[in-house]
């Protein structure tokens, strides 16, 4: 592991305690509304000062931290999960199957998939619970975010089918199951997590981009993108600097886990 | 035998696009808020008028039959009415879509300057000053949202279009670096630097023409790349382009904008990428 990768889980590590321990760290609960500061500056009560309705920015970025970094994670292991299984069937059923996958992925990644979540998103209750929204908006990242993955996964299990340890383990009898089981999953293991490094962040960026657009999660629970909509009023922006916090620390997150993927030197 | 080819990338073209305008119609009417429908809350519209809302949104409920009257009078060159912009689609997307295509367009040229540029400066002057500022300088564009460098843009004056540059070229950059740096390894080109050549002759001559496949490959991947990032960035820009109308059809519920949209950007990711691949054909029969 080089130091920049060492230092990117050091920062994420200590971003990921803040998050989890929002409960504890935050100063007020996020949907405190303090009707007679609405859009206070930073002091001692609001270090990061209080958006409109007078809620504190510092507690709703704890907690916003918190949606994101947990979910985003289990959105990449869902998507990666439907990866492995897709592209490895593909490869080891070949024929039909592989054909029909590559179709499918074709298919997939021609789908402008940031206007296909856009849509569903939209297409939700107007009174839809905030749980509920949360639950929906990564859930379909990790349901449209399978294409790219799994192709990377066929291409892999296709050239360790063809790898001689795989012949020889054939040679000695192993069976199908246990073949896959105890050669091939060990194997596949490296590229699996690089695919889950590489989604974390494209699914953060996505939630971003869907809140920033008032369809990601719904109000009044917060994450990195509705905390981001306070970007829009740019008039504001420009003597209130600290209303760029959420920005900053989605791009300093973004950042750590690009960091953590490994590059193609390091990997050969 | 490239006639065949050429007809056999149009009938995926076109299966994919349709397959696509399908996956989209089923994504909405598999949505549990499909029913919905806000304007059922306007106290102005009488009980009439609600029920014709109602029978309006009865014949989008059934998805085959929305779906096979779509394809019947797209056939026609009809792509059916904007619920909430009460215009023909067709009209929508013919005054809109060029305002998208010359964003994008624009945009990949930008991107594609700027990440070109760089990476072939970055890999000459390879751990120099000029590296480290070029990878730093795309990994700050590579970790923003789309939206977020939208508003920067308008934050500080810029053009949509250099934004949709500044979303592009860090993917270029450092797609094109990545493969420029394994091209210098090459062993024609160490036998070149041998034998003394240097700097842009060197480049020119024995590393960029090896990597064009490549870089064709990834021109297709970038026009979807550009795409998806006018979406975010006309909303918040208020470009009127594809990228807005979409996003409004979105929160207006509109299905034939939506599947049209859909099939639109489906369409042309699909001719992007079918472009490249022939392009890279070529270039290929052309080496061999």
């Amino acid at each position: 592991m080089s130091v920049r990768q060492k230092i990117a889980i050091l920062v994420l590590s200590v971003i990921f305690a803040a998050a989890l321990g929002a409960g504890v760290l935050a100063p007020k609960a996020y949907e405190a509304q303090f009707r007679d500061s609405p859009s206070a500056q930073p002091s001692r009560q609001f270090p990061l000062g209080t958006d409109e309705l007078g809620r504190d920015r510092l507690s709703r970025l704890l907690y916003g931290s918190r949606v994101s970094l947990l979910l985003a994670p289990a959105a990449a292991l869902l998507a990666t999960a439907l990866a492995a299984a897709a592209g490895a069937s593909a490869a080891l059923l070949g024929g039909w199957g592989e054909r029909a996958f590559v179709t499918a992925t074709d298919l997939s990644l021609s789908l402008p998939w940031l206007f296909a979540l856009m849509t569903v998103r939209a297409m939700l209750p107007l009174d839809v619970a905030p749980g509920l929204s949360i639950t929906i908006t990564f859930l379909l990242l990790g349901l449209l975010g399978w294409a790219a993955p799994a192709r990377v996964v066929r291409a892999a299990v296709a050239s360790m089918r063809r790898s001689e340890f795989m012949l020889q383990a054939r040679a000695s009898g192993c069976s199908g199951f246990r073949l896959l089981l105890v050669h091939l999953v060990p194997n596949l293991k490296p590229v699996l997590f690089t695919q889950f490094l590489v989604a974390i962040p494209v699914f953060i960026l996505s939630e971003a981009n869907l809140g920033l657009l008032g369809l990601g999660v719904a109000e009044p629970m917060p994450s990195w993108g509705n905390l981001l909509r306070d970007l829009e009023n740019l008039s504001e922006l420009r003597v209130n600097l600290w209303l760029l916090a959420p920005v900053v620390l989605l791009a300093i997150v973004v950042t750590c886990f690009q960091l953590l993927v490994p590059s193609e030197d390091s990997a050969a | 035998m490239w006639m065949r080819a050429i007809s056999r990338q149009i009938c995926g073209l076109i299966l994919t696009a349709l397959l696509g305008g399908l996956a989209a119609a089923t994504l909405v009417r598999l949505a549990p808020g499909f029913d919905v429908d806000e304007r059922e809350l306007d106290p102005r519209l009488s009980e009439a008028s609600l029920q014709s809302v109602r029978t309006e949104r009865a014949k989008e409920r059934n998805l085959t039959s929305f779906y096979w009257n779509y394809l019947r009078r797209l056939a026609h060159g009809d792509l059916g009415i904007s619920h909430s912009l009460r215009r023909p689609v067709a009209e929508l997307l013919l005054e809109r879509g060029p305002v998208t295509l010359r964003l994008a367009g624009w945009g990949l040229a930008g991107g594609w300057a700027l990440g070109l540029s760089l990476a072939m400066a970055a890999t000459t002057w390879k751990q120099g000053f000029v590296d480290f500022f070029s990878v730093s300088f795309a990994s700050v564009f590579l970790c923003l949202p789309a939206a977020v460098i939208g508003l920067l843009a308008l934050f500080s004056g810029v053009a949509p279009a250099w934004a949709i540059a500044l979303i592009v070229f860090p993917k270029v950059f450092n797609y094109a670096r990545g493969l420029l740096g394994k091209a210098y390894q090459a062993p024609h080109v160490l036998l070149a630097r041998a034998k003394g050549l240097r700097g842009a002759s060197i480049l020119l001559r024995h590393v960029l023409p090896g990597t064009v496949p490549e870089l064709l490959a990834l021109a297709g991947v970038s026009v979807s790349m550009a795409l998806s990032a006018a979406i975010p960035l006309e909303a918040v820009c208020d470009v009127p382009g594809i990228g807005q109308l979409a996003w409004q059809a979105a929160l207006g519920r509109d299905l034939p904008v939506l599947v049209s949209l859909t099939l639109f950007l489906t369409l042309a990711t699909r001719i992007a990428n079918t472009t490249a691949d022939l392009a890279i054909s070529a270039v290929r029969i052309e080496e061999s």
